[in-house]
């Protein structure tokens, strides 16, 4: 990812759907207007659940890579 | 896409066995996280999964389409889906109960959620749960057999929060 700043990390891996979601959700909630949570997972349907979730919430989806099965995201809380 | 009015999802949860269990569970926690008002109105079998203590199982013979893997072993070995003649599943004392921890361990293994879990986040999240109050009648339940924060009600309860809803699903 070109912009590797984070304010606080989540690691989702090994779990499968709803939990990397509900996860994210409870991160983001602890986290200030502006601040960006770095969201990783190997469940390969959190890259659509995650756009769906930024999507529905208003909080804007940074970025988001693939690295051998892991799937990093940066979350910005709006 | 970013709407003022927060969209509202009612969901009627009617079974009660493991497989059963996870739909409304899952739904109504994941529309929580994505902050929509959720109701689920549990009736029928539907009730039990409000006990304090849940004991649902999983009944293989009801469910031919169920793929009967075994979550240890070797890659190839649990790969295999193993044959199960109906009148085995549905004659063998202790079956379904053997089933329920296979299909608990696998899911253990996979990393997903155990129903006590989500619906822990349910209630977390304000996802209102109601149970049947006929129902409760019929099958002996009182709230005093149920988690904290179940509230009561009939027909009437759910479909006035349905009418307004923008999702209402039967489970």
């Amino acid at each position: 990812m070109s912009n590797n700043q984070f304010d606080s990390e989540l690691d989702c891996q090994g779990l499968n759907c709803p939990l990397p979601i509900l996860k994210t959700k409870k991160a983001m909630d602890g986290l200030s207007s502006g601040q960006i949570l770095k969201m990783m997972a190997t469940d390969p349907g959190s890259v659509n659940d995650v756009q769906s979730w930024t999507k529905r919430t208003g909080n804007p989806l940074m970025d988001h890579s693939e690295d051998n099965g892991v799937y990093s995201f940066l979350i910005q809380k709006k | 896409m970013n709407e003022d009015k927060p969209k509202r999802m009612a969901l009627i949860a009617s079974q009660g066995t493991l497989d059963w269990a996870y739909p409304p569970f899952i739904l109504a926690s994941t529309a929580a996280a994505m902050e929509m008002h959720v109701a689920v109105f549990f009736t029928f079998y539907g009730l039990t999964l409000l006990k304090k203590k849940i004991s649902a199982k999983v009944a293989p013979h009801s469910n031919p389409a169920m793929p009967m893997k075994m979550p240890y072993g070797p890659k190839e070995f649990q790969n295999i889906e193993w044959p199960m003649p109906k009148m085995l599943m549905g004659n063998m004392p202790g079956f379904d109960t053997v089933a329920t921890s296979l299909m608990k361990e696998t899911f253990k293994k996979k990393g997903v959620a155990t129903i006590e879990e989500l619906r822990e986040i349910c209630i977390d999240s304000g996802v209102k749960l109601i149970g049947c109050q006929m129902t409760m009648d019929v099958f002996g339940f009182s709230q005093n057999d149920f988690v904290d924060g179940v509230e009561v009600g009939g027909a009437a309860t759910f479909l006035e929060f349905a009418a307004d809803s923008d999702i209402q699903l039967f489970i």
